[in-house]
């Protein structure tokens, strides 16, 4: 069961609050990570579509596996300029 | 341009003073041009930092005016410029800080049609923008056109930074799938720390020169996050995506796209579009198809409405009626473009799309509770 750690930016930050540390079963992608924040959060919803993620701070897919100790980050599209 | 035995070079003294730029650097700036898409929070500091530089020509590209809420970060603009173009007054400030170089003022709006054109005339662009769809264009005429793009784009306190080279990454890799309409807000909506834009754009125009000068390890395949509230940085990296429509191994996009994802923006052949203000007296006679999700319809439904989300829509669509009109709608508008496709290839004939979605029309106040 990996414990990974998770940094979110902008408007997923505020919607995740303080959640830092998830538990995970054995063999989960970036992308069950995903969908268990879903499940706790239903607004990040309207964010599946543009979010990208990053593994350790390397971009990578939601298929990627996770390991413990990983550091897994959200990181939206930013609309400002 | 030469600048050598120039009495003017007195103003480059402290860039002739590093090694990196000198003499040869500085007249490689004053030879060399830069395109700067939006004179806004990023395009202020970017313009001014690149005219004080000495970059022989800068492009300044955007079509809106000053609005007074700008002032609280534009630093270009004075309270005497509101209502005044904004591309003008920026190409007024840049020549009053250095009447040795050129400015271009382009009053108009950066898209598909002007974009390879424009961007063909410069040797490195600076994105500026705070557009999805103007992001997407910028990115895809700079790969076309082999000219290297500095990009930024900020939210709040939170500033993401990169360079995009013509032998990729580009925009496209990084972020495929623009986000769904509505749900990433820009500063006019979502509100900006006045001096973020500031140090992100500072970052870019850092970029641009480096660039210029060829000098420096390149933001290239590394995002800089900035966090301004935590007063920290952070660096992700990312690598050209060969799945990429335009730099991929086997791209497919060859002229610059100013719509995010060929679903996101175009009608619908077939659909009537229904302007939000027009639901209620089109609800007399029709039925609102709501096709979020049921976390979503959980939170509120419009009376009347028929629920069917949109990731079922294929299974349950024989519980509708190809008699009846419908108005289909989810919270901004992208699912139901989906959903009222395929109702229509079903063989729907009386389909209507409600446009922006439910949050647009409860943005109305007409007493349907969203958050």
């Amino acid at each position: 069961m990996p414990v990974v750690r998770l940094v979110a930016f902008a408007r997923l930050r505020e919607l995740l609050g303080d959640r830092r540390d998830i538990v995970l079963a054995d063999g989960a992608s970036v992308g069950d990570l995903w969908e268990a924040l879903v499940r706790e959060e239903p607004r990040l919803t309207e964010f599946a579509r543009g979010t990208r993620f990053a593994r350790n701070n390397r971009l990578c897919s939601a298929e990627a596996l996770v390991c413990e100790g990983d550091e897994i980050a959200l990181l939206p599209p930013f609309g400002g300029g | 341009m030469t600048l050598a035995g120039s009495r003017d070079l007195r103003r480059y003294s402290r860039h002739l003073l590093i090694p990196e730029i000198g003499l040869a650097g500085q007249e490689r700036l004053a030879s060399s041009r830069a395109l700067v898409i939006g004179a806004g929070g990023l395009g202020a500091p970017v313009l001014a930092y690149l005219a004080a530089a000495g970059v022989g020509r800068i492009g300044v590209i955007d079509d809106d005016v000053v609005d007074e809420s700008n002032l609280q970060r534009q630093i270009l603009f004075e309270n005497a410029d509101i209502g005044r173009p904004k591309a003008e007054v920026s190409a007024e400030r840049l020549h009053a800080l250095n009447p040795q170089i050129a400015v271009d003022a382009l009053q108009l709006r950066f898209d598909a049609r002007n974009a390879r054109e424009l961007v063909r005339l410069y040797d490195v662009v600076i994105d500026c923008s705070d557009r999805f769809t103007t992001r997407y264009c910028a990115s895809d005429a700079c790969s076309l056109e082999g000219k290297i793009e500095i990009f930024a784009a900020i939210f709040r306190f939170d500033g993401q930074v990169t360079r995009f080279d013509p032998t990729g990454p580009c925009y496209r890799c990084l972020f495929p799938h623009a986000p769904e309409p509505g749900s990433v807000p820009t500063c006019a909506e979502g509100g900006v720390l006045g001096v973020l834009p500031g140090i992100v754009g500072a970052w870019q125009a850092s970029e641009a020169l480096k660039a210029l000068l060829q000098i420096g390890d390149p933001l290239r395949g590394r995002l800089l996050l900035v966090d301004a509230l935590a007063a920290r940085t952070r660096e992700v990296r990312f690598e050209r995506d060969p799945e990429c429509v335009r730099c991929g191994d086997r791209p497919t996009l060859f002229e610059p796209v100013d719509a995010p994802d060929e679903d996101s923006t175009a009608s619908i052949p077939d659909v009537a579009e229904i302007a939000p203000e027009e639901l209620d007296a089109i609800l007399r006679e029709a039925v609102l198809l709501d096709v979020r999700e049921p976390h979503e319809a959980a939170l509120g439904l419009i009376p009347g409405a028929v629920h069917l989300p949109a990731s079922e829509l294929e299974a349950r669509m024989h519980e509708l009626d190809t008699a009846k009109r419908y108005v289909v709608a989810c919270r901004v508008g992208v699912r139901s473009r989906w959903a009222v496709a395929r109702l229509r290839d079903a063989g729907f004939k009386r389909l209507a799309h409600l446009q922006g979605g439910l949050l647009r029309y409860a943005a109305l106040d007409a007493g349907f509770e969203f958050f």
